[in-house]
């Protein structure tokens, strides 16, 4: 841009603005904000993965057989591998900025710490999946 | 003070608006004591190297906000960021992230005073008060619950480190931010409605995507991603509520 | 006077589905992508049409697989329009379209797809 003349006479450039681009490559910290974002990938396409499988369910049980059969494939389980990372980087950036969501929880005069919030949002999400997990084996007898 | 035996390499983002369209680096070499911060360290260029080299100070302590900038990419006060951290170098020393750059080290601070003006920064009083009746009361309770709020020096470094600001300086940003939260939570104030119209905006609450960079630059522990998150809850109450018929309706 | 964002219905359809998949996520993978295909802690007839069907028409099932896609859908959709800003993706409506139209298709046909298998 052409500097502009100002009251003296004195040809000037503009405050210079530095550009956006590839802001979050300059600092690990952004890095890592970035992959809890991408996290929900992973759950958009599990998802879609459980949109078609309750379409194919609807469709019969030829559709449905199809479904379980794709599943199976090499193709899929990789796929779930990658979306099960997904899952569980998200767990824990989830409970990572939980705190920072929450206005302050005063418990016997103090305040609850960021930490404390943290570990148990975790321990909840750790007697869920595996509260989840007994429940699907012992429903199988 | 012991003479410096050691020197280290500062480079620094350089623009003179009446030379240059665009900043560039230059490198200088400055002998250091164990106690120098990299304010010190700038101020020595000046006196003894260079002295076209332009920067804010004021305080040397961490308090008046002046002397913020980029320390070798992390938004930091110059005055309590120190070269022996840094050793062996090179400190690359460039002017707050996400704001035009009028000179070197100096930025353009008025869009971020006007909307420091902007957001009612005072005791917006719950009932008309006369003097009469004395002073507020305030619990050390209802005190906690502001103190952090409160202690912003205004220097800038959330917003070096926020980049949904920089990507749209329309963004109220994580100060600004905090210091209306600091007055909607002081036990003396009732002026939240009035303030509600600037966190309900798009360029309110609803810029930030909780980054959390801000509260960890902060030099005074304010946490503006806390104060910016938990108006996100009240300004969602705020959207909802208010189709609900108002008392007396 | 600044216009009032329309962010909050999005945003808590985010957090109420960051929540649930925080929580419920992982397993879910593991059940349906991982152990019964495999066979591993699981048979591979755990999702055998009967047993799904089942699941599926019963009342609780069939809430419980809806607020899953919708949820998890929805928080996907919000956290992903976000993304695409955070990279310089500005074209609002097209983005906004495509984030957010994906998570209502797959809602559709969630609802349409449980509501087909009856009760």
């Amino acid at each position: 841009m052409k500097p502009q003349a100002n009251a003296e006479g004195v040809r000037r450039n503009p405050p210079y603005v530095r550009p956006m681009a590839g802001w979050w490559t300059r600092n690990p910290f952004f890095v890592r904000y970035m992959v809890r974002e991408v996290t929900a990938v992973a759950v958009w396409v599990y998802a879609l993965v459980l949109t078609f499988g309750v379409l194919r369910l609807s469709q019969g049980e030829a559709a449905w057989n199809g479904w379980l059969e794709a599943m199976k494939s090499p193709a899929s389980i990789v796929l779930h591998l990658v979306l099960l990372l997904g899952m569980v980087l998200h767990v824990h950036s989830w409970f990572e900025i939980m705190p920072k969501t929450m206005a302050p929880i005063i418990v016997g005069g103090e305040r609850v710490s960021a930490s404390r919030i943290q570990r148990t949002g975790w321990t909840v999400a750790v007697v869920v999946t595996l509260l989840v997990l007994a429940l699907a084996v012992g429903s199988q007898s | 003070m012991a003479e410096p035996t050691q020197t280290i390499e500062i480079q620094v983002l350089r623009y003179r608006p009446e030379e240059e369209t665009e900043p560039v680096w230059q490198s200088y070499q400055v002998p250091y004591t164990e106690d120098m911060s990299v304010l010190q360290g700038l101020q020595y260029i000046k006196d003894e190297i260079d002295g076209s080299v332009s920067f804010r100070w004021s305080c040397r302590m961490a308090i008046c906000g002046s002397c913020g900038m980029m320390i070798n990419r992390k938004p930091s006060l110059s005055c309590q960021t120190f070269l022996r951290d840094l050793a062996p170098g090179p400190v690359k020393v460039e002017a707050l992230d996400h704001l035009p750059i009028e000179r070197d080290l100096v930025v353009s601070v008025q869009p971020f005073v006007k909307k420091l003006e902007s957001i009612k920064p005072y005791i917006i009083p719950k009932v008309k008060r006369e003097l009469c009746e004395g002073e507020y009361l305030q619990t050390p309770a209802q005190l906690e619950k502001i103190e952090q709020f409160s202690s912003c020096i205004n220097c800038m470094l959330c917003y070096a480190a926020c980049p949904q600001f920089g990507l749209n300086p329309e963004f109220t940003g994580p100060g600004v931010l905090a210091l209306l939260h600091r007055y909607n939570e002081d036990s003396r104030d009732g002026g939240r409605e009035q303030r509600m119209e600037i966190l309900n905006a798009e360029e309110g609450v609803w810029s930030c995507t909780a980054v959390g960079y801000c509260s960890e630059v902060c030099p005074k522990g304010v946490d503006p991603a806390n104060a910016v998150n938990q108006n996100k809850i009240n300004s969602a109450l705020d959207y909802f509520i208010r189709f609900l018929p108002k008392k007396g309706a | 006077m600044k216009k009032r964002s329309n962010a909050p219905f999005f945003w808590l359809m985010f957090g109420a589905g960051g929540m649930l998949s925080a929580l419920f996520g992982t397993a879910l993978v593991i059940i349906t992508g991982l152990a019964t295909p495999l066979g591993i802690g699981l048979k591979t007839d755990f999702m055998a049409y009967p047993r799904m069907l089942a699941f599926a028409q019963n009342f609780i099932g069939k809430g419980f697989v809806m607020v899953v896609i919708t949820l998890f859908a929805w928080h996907a959709a919000h956290r992903i329009f976000h993304s695409l800003h955070d990279v310089g993706i500005h074209s609002g409506t097209v983005a906004k379209l495509l984030c957010y139209g994906s998570a209502f298709v797959m809602t559709v046909i969630a609802a349409y797809s449980l509501l087909g298998i009856g009760f």
